[in-house]
């Protein structure tokens, strides 16, 4: 119950203004108290709030039967008692029914007329007493996820009064899981009894420190003015505990740097191909991208709308859909704009902006310029705990798809037909094209496959970014930072950079802020270009000189 | 060709002084409600252009003579106008809302008690207008310096100069960075001493507007014809070669890349005290791209076109935004394919390779700007 006190201090205050209702109060309330006996049910018939709720502590600790149903029915309001006290301290509970029963047996009673009983009252003091005992009651309970509930929340009170409470239930405990947290709860109470002997705090702060966890080490840190065996012994498991948070801490943010390098790969690996690959500066990228996220939201729409059933797979429905609006969008553009402009990369640029301004607009008009709301399907939201590691389910998806687009696309251009004429065209044209291969046919296909997996990343990026016509816009510049600290003309150097700028971002954030820390990223960016201006994984050959 | 030029030399200062000289006359010379007279607010928007002109030219000045296709030109811009804002803030002094003589509004709003380092001395106008060109300058300088010497060129330079902007644009947009944060800087109240929109502040600043775009034109085409601009059209054109010739392409491009910074700081300053605010969007790249289309609409690697396409577009702008909102991006995006597919040359451009065309034959051929064509590259 300790852990309740620093809520409790208003009602101290009370206490203090009724100071002299409460004496009376109390004094007419002693007699009751030595009637009660063994009575553990006794209290609850008192009028006073004090007696009330340590008999609700002490009806929790008892381990009788019936002590969950009277609790519960307490804190619902059910149970009564005689209005004026009789010495029986009669407990009667009401059922939803309107039928009354007797607290203590179980068995039903006749109804006691009206005026005679009252419903026992419970004040904010009480109802956290009743939280605590529920607690405990908790540990007993049949449910194998509220038993290690409960012990989790023994372990953090640290309670020495609950001692035997633990003990009992360590004795009864068959879930190993739940055992080990209640050896750990033990441990932690008797760290905290004054009566436990040295060598037995010496065993619990052993037990304690290799939890490994914030709590076990809040806990031992507390123990600082400790005698001195104890202290030190408690500082040396600190230390160690640090030790290990820190470890964790670090694959924390090697974790979301992953996850982060995996949505910047994502936006980029399609640019990774009409830029890397075709050389086309395509500025409308972002664009295409933003393209993707709204098919996914189109394709969502549809399928709640027709297809109800399906609607938490609509999201796997939406990828070949935004790949196929996408590429198709992509071969467009390629057969009307960017075919009159290759070898010349400035141009390419200037016109693929002003594309990317009117694909705007045009989604602006379509759909309004606010967010517009794609929901995740379920099997996407939640998380997994791996150690002291949290996963987000949605992170980890979208890793586990980053990986999967890239992987098919390195095998598409290593296995199929089509990706052996890309390599050759972008090799070698003229040579290409005596081999018979139509190399404006393979353009616009590369192309369309550049933009398709960009309209892949929308359908990515829906489910972890806001939905809105300026989408494109915040990953345009890091997409092609990507690429160019990877290295134009490769995929693995996009991998690679997309996970170190990723890893990097996290690392800096926490120092200096997420501004600064992206700032920080670019100015490394623009001096690492300046040190290697082909990039991680230059292209070495006579075409890499223009 | 050195005659025509002249004639077009001529015709550009005679129409960059002779408008705005006609639109104060016509402001300060009519009744309100004459039918020739202008409004103030006119004046304030040609200022407005004739400062978006020298960022124009700025731009030209690189990428049309040196072939460093700058997509972070803004960026010196809003810098220039950020030095011209401090000192405008200055000159608030014990007239903000918070009466503090010292520090700027947006400084007590975030509790600060003294002036940051970097403030002091901006209520001398002298110091200001010497970081109005120094700080883009030694920005350039430095970018330059680091740029050019490890021989990034092409499109990777453009994509860093907009990661420059880009970066500038985050920082600026900090509260700490003590430059107003997100709202930048304004109400200021004078500017030497004259109430910063009355009449004849509004008129006097759009008429140096108009004098220092003729005296940076007059300097870019000096530049340019000189025989420093000979060799940097040789850079432009085949930089290996330049090289191979004993030229340091670098230094010629650092020089140009400076001077050009430093041009587009003076505009901005200008800039600042006619629109009445500075803000960190001004930083965002898409002002930058839109600044290099304004080039490309009126001439690539004509001075006199610069300054008509950042006229006109903007002008367009203008009337578009509030005849047709929702049109505006199509137009400006449309634009952009138009003007790189169907006009290279730029309106000016185009006109000018008609005329000389005429007059002496392959000329239309050896006036072709031509991009350093990058090879295809193998996959991996």
């Amino acid at each position: 119950m300790r852990w309740t006190r620093g809520k409790r201090w208003p009602y101290w205050l009370a206490v203090l203004l009724f100071a002299p209702g409460f004496v009376l109060v109390l004094a007419l309330a002693q007699p009751a108290r030595a009637a009660g006996g063994d009575d553990v049910f006794a209290g609850l018939a008192s009028p006073d709030f004090n007696r009330i709720e340590d008999a609700v502590t002490a009806l929790a600790a008892s381990g009788n039967p019936r002590a969950g149903a009277v609790i519960a029915a307490l804190a619902d309001n059910r149970l009564y008692t005689w209005r004026w006290p009789r010495p029986d301290h009669g407990l009667f509970i009401k059922e939803p029914n309107g039928n009354f029963i007797d607290a203590r047996t179980g068995q039903p009673t006749a109804r006691p007329p009206f005026p005679v009983i009252r419903p026992v009252i419970v004040n904010d003091m009480v109802r956290s007493a009743i939280d605590a005992a529920k607690g405990m009651l908790d540990l007993f309970s049949r449910n194998t996820a509220v038993r290690k509930q409960a012990a989790e929340a023994l372990f953090e009170a640290a309670d020495p009064d609950s001692l035997p409470l633990i003990t009992r239930a360590l004795a009864q405990e068959q879930d190993p899981g739940v055992h080990a947290l209640l050896v750990d709860a033990e441990a932690a109470a008797r760290l905290k009894s004054a009566a436990a002997p040295v060598a037995e705090k010496l065993a619990a702060i052993r037990i304690i420190g290799a939890r490994d966890d914030l709590a076990a080490r809040s806990l031992l840190a507390s123990l600082s003015n400790a005698p001195a065996p104890i202290a030190d012994a408690a500082a040396k498991a600190v230390k160690h505990i640090d030790h290990i948070l820190a470890l964790w801490n670090i694959l924390e943010t090697v974790y979301y740097g992953v996850s982060l390098g995996s949505v910047l790969l994502l936006a980029a690996a399609g640019l990774a191909i009409t830029f890397g690959v075709m050389g086309v500066i395509n500025m409308a990228h972002g664009e295409i991208v933003m393209v993707g996220a709204y098919t996914t939201l189109v394709v969502q729409q549809l399928v709640a709308a027709f297809v109800p059933a399906l609607s938490d797979w609509s999201l796997l429905l939406s990828i070949p859909a935004s790949f196929i609006v996408a590429g198709i969008l992509g071969i467009i553009i390629e057969q009307t704009l960017i075919r009159f402009l290759y070898g010349r990369p400035l141009e390419t640029l200037l016109a693929t902006w002003g594309l990317s301004l009117i694909l705007m607009q045009a989604v602006r008009s379509l759909f309004g310029p606010t967010n517009v709301d794609v929901t995740s399907p379920p099997w996407m939201s939640g998380a997994v705990q791996l150690g002291g590691l949290t996963l987000t389910l949605n992170r980890l998806w979208i890793i586990a798809f980053t990986a999967a687009v890239v992987g098919l696309l390195m095998l598409a251009f290593r296995v199929t037909r089509l990706g052996l004429a890309m390599r050759a065209v972008t090799q070698n044209r003229r040579m290409a094209a005596a081999m018979g291969i139509r190399t404006p046919i393979v353009d616009a296909l590369t192309f369309g496959l550049g933009c398709g997996i960009a309209g892949i990343a929308g359908v990515a990026l829906s489910q972890i970014d806001n939905v809105s016509p300026n989408l494109g816009q915040n990953y345009i510049i890091d997409s092609f930072m990507v690429v160019v600290f990877g290295g134009v003309g490769n995929l693995w150097g996009a991998v690679v950079a997309a996970l170190i700028l990723g890893i990097v971002n996290m690392v800096l954030e926490p120092i200096s802020g997420a501004v600064l820390g992206k700032i920080a990223v670019l100015v490394l960016l623009i001096l690492f270009i300046q040190r290697r201006p082909r990039g991680l994984f230059p292209v070495k050959g006579r075409a890499v000189e223009a | 060709m050195i005659r025509t030029r002249d004639t077009h030399a001529t015709v550009t200062i005679a129409l960059v002084i002779g408008i705005p000289l006609l639109i104060a006359v016509l402001d300060i010379g009519t009744a309100a409600n004459s039918p020739a007279h202008v409004p103030d607010f006119v004046v304030g928007l040609v200022g407005k252009y004739l400062c978006y002109a020298m960022l124009a030219l700025a731009v030209d000045l690189v990428w049309g003579y040196a072939g460093i296709l700058s997509l972070g030109h803004a960026a010196f811009f809003a810098l220039g106008g950020y030095a011209m804002g401090m000192y405008l803030m200055r000159e608030i002094g014990a007239r903000g809302v918070y009466a503090n003589p010292i520090l700027p509004d947006f400084m007590v709003f975030i509790g600060w008690k003294t002036l940051p380092w970097y403030w002091h001395g901006f209520n001398h106008f002298w110091l200001a207008l010497i970081m109005v060109m120094l700080v883009p300058g030694v920005l350039a300088l430095v970018f330059g310096f680091l740029t050019f010497r490890s021989r990034v060129s092409g499109v990777y330079l453009s994509i860093i100069t907009q990661a420059l902007t880009y970066a500038l644009m985050l920082a600026f947009f900090r509260n700490d960075m003590g430059f107003g944060g997100n709202n930048g800087m304004t109400d200021f109240k004078d500017i030497l001493g004259f109430p910063i929109d009355a009449h004849g502040t509004v008129v006097g600043l759009m008429l140096i507007s108009a004098l220092v775009l003729a005296g940076e034109f007059l300097l870019t085409r000096w530049v340019v014809r000189s025989r420093f601009g000979k060799v940097l059209v040789a850079v432009r054109d085949a930089e290996s070669r330049t090289r191979f010739l004993g030229y340091r392409p670098e230094s010629y491009k650092l020089f140009v890349f400076v001077l050009s910074s430093v041009m587009a700081g003076i505009g901005g300053a200008l800039y600042v005290p006619q629109v009445g605010i500075i803000n960190p969007s001004e930083f965002s790249p898409g002002n930058s791209i839109e600044a290099v289309i304004w080039v490309a609409t009126g001439g690539r690697g004509t001075l006199s076109g610069a300054i008509l396409g950042a006229i006109l577009v903007n002008l367009a702008k203008s009337w578009l935004t509030s005849a047709l909102p929702g049109i505006w991006l199509f137009a400006l995006g449309g634009l952009f394919i138009f003007v790189t597919l169907f006009l290279p040359r730029g309106i000016v451009g185009t006109i000018a390779a008609y005329f000389d065309g005429r007059r002496k034959p392959g000329f239309r051929e050896q006036r072709l700007v031509k991009e350093p064509s990058a090879e295809p590259e193998p996959v991996p």
